[in-house]
């Protein structure tokens, strides 16, 4: 690990200075993952800037029935929030789906949505990566495919996001506030923070250099009191997903009034399914319905020969979710 | 870059100058001595250098000690009162939770942490959704634990050392 210059500074004004003067520079949070990327050699930095004490750590409810949520909120916290699990239950649920009690006590709800892929080659000083060092080559894509993107990959990267959280907030459709070099903030909602990794891999989100996530605020949703997080992975706890499936679901009468739906594990941003929620608007409740819907989001899929799976994984996954809700909302299912 | 900080370690206070690059577990073993915590993986996956970090169960091992500074640490070696062993420590002794007890200081800190989480009401990924009050059953404890591997695959006897503990 290379030398490294720390600062707490007292305000987030001094720390969007501090990190937007520094090319090698980078905040740092709970740390869960950069300072694994730093030990990995993946990371170089010349200079951390700690927000943990900056950034807000508490959870509100707004008026218009929303909820804030501060960005150095840590996820075992968030998880555990009476609100968050009785109007939110998909985020809770996807928290409490990722890492460990030990993880999940020190990260944060900002470097959540920051992590960095998992994929072995990224994380591998010693194999080319375009997303760690551009125009290397990607290593994955003729190699160990199994965690690897089945939508929107590039010839350059099929590294997949590894956020439980981002998937759920993807279907809740949050916003993220943030504080720019420029002085002032803006709001980015979710879907648009992580990027496809197309021919810069590199850039895992539309963040400028020294943007610093201050706040999630999660739009008020009825129907989302209806929801869900379910992820399919290699062992029974503590380990990614090879396909994570949130939703949240509205049904009147047997009949879905609206549903959300979105997929991680398997493109490099949460995987918002449209095409599967615009074709359940409307029609009957029930397994065909669900496993129709499904496949209208897969048919678009681009698996590699190693995760080819995950087509079938995936389509499983959204039709038990569905049907789960189904049954949760009071209706049979069938 | 080193910088001075002053950690309470198992109810000690300690001054020490680190390099900004010192995680909190080799400021704790190499620097202070404290060998309780110990480096299995050094990256997060294994649990083996958790402890208490004002309070709350972590891994020592990705907490960089000067982002740490002021901070109040109780490992493994510091539940003692009195030199009487806490009783979870008591249990896996008296359930012979371990093989070559590598793991154990981090289970047993873990577990500490995780009573903490229970009281306070804290779901896992397997509570019934909108449960209140948690059943510490052998899947909430497997659950709750998961963050701490075990090589020898004691976990057979971890698992009831622990139960017999969360039933008090």
């Amino acid at each position: 690990m290379r030398p490294l210059r720390y600062a707490r500074p007292d305000t987030v004004t001094q720390a969007v200075t501090l990190v937007a003067g520094e090319p090698r520079g980078a905040y740092l949070a709970g740390g869960t993952n950069l300072v694994d990327l730093l030990k990995l050699g993946v990371a170089n930095l010349d200079l951390l800037v700690d927000v943990r004490r900056l950034t807000s750590t508490s959870i509100d409810e707004l008026p218009d029935g929303g909820v804030l949520i501060g960005a150095a909120v840590p996820n075992g916290e968030l998880a555990a929030h009476p609100v968050i699990r009785q109007r939110y239950p998909v985020l809770s649920e996807a928290v409490l789906a990722g890492a460990s009690g030990q993880l999940r006590n020190v990260a944060t709800t900002g470097g959540n949505l920051l992590q960095r892929t998992r994929c072995a080659y990224f994380q591998n000083v010693t194999t080319p990566c375009n997303k760690r060092e551009p125009g290397t080559g990607c290593s994955a894509r003729e190699g160990y495919q199994r965690e690897m993107a089945i939508f929107g990959a590039s010839p350059e990267c099929v590294a997949t996001h590894p956020s439980d959280l981002a998937v759920a907030l993807a279907v809740l459709e949050a916003q993220v506030h943030t504080h720019g070099p420029d002085g002032g903030g803006r709001r980015i909602p979710l879907l648009d923070l992580h990027r496809l990794p197309g021919h810069e891999p590199q850039r895992d989100t539309a963040l400028g250099h020294g943007e610093l996530i201050t706040a999630v605020e999660l739009p008020p949703l009825p129907f989302a009191a209806t929801s869900r997080y379910r992820k399919i992975r290699d062992r029974a706890s503590y380990a990614f997903a090879l396909v994570s499936v949130a939703a949240a679901l509205d049904v009147a009468g047997g009949v879905v009034r609206d549903v959300r739906i979105a997929l991680g594990g398997v493109a490099h941003k949460p995987w918002r399914a449209t095409r599967a929620e615009q074709r359940l608007r409307g029609e009957p409740a029930g397994e065909a319905s669900f496993r129709a819907a499904a496949d209208a989001e897969l048919a678009a899929a681009e698996p590699l020969p190693g995760n080819a799976f995950k087509v079938r994984l995936a389509r499983a996954a959204i039709t038990r979710t569905l049907l789960d809700l189904t049954q949760a909302a009071g209706g049979s299912g069938r | 870059m080193d910088v001075e900080i002053t950690l309470r370690v198992d109810g000690t206070e300690h001054t020490l100058v680190v390099d900004t690059r010192t995680t909190l577990l080799d400021a704790l073993r190499e620097r202070l001595g404290n060998t309780s915590p110990k480096k299995g993986c050094d990256h997060g996956q294994c649990g083996a250098c958790t402890v208490l970090l004002d309070g709350w169960r972590a891994v020592s091992c990705l907490a960089l000690a000067v982002a740490h500074d002021g901070a109040t640490v109780i490992t493994a070696a510091g539940l003692t009162t009195n030199g009487e062993l806490h009783p979870l420590q008591r249990s896996f002794v008296i359930f012979d939770a371990f093989q070559c007890g590598y793991c154990t200081p981090g289970q047993i800190v873990s577990a500490v942490g995780r009573l903490d989480e229970v009281s306070a009401g804290w779901p896992s990924a397997v509570t019934a959704p909108g449960a209140v009050d948690v059943v510490l059953d052998d899947d909430e404890i497997r659950e709750r634990m998961s963050g701490n591997l075990c090589r020898c695959a004691a976990y057979a006897k971890i698992v009831p050392a622990i139960r017999e503990v969360a039933r008090g």
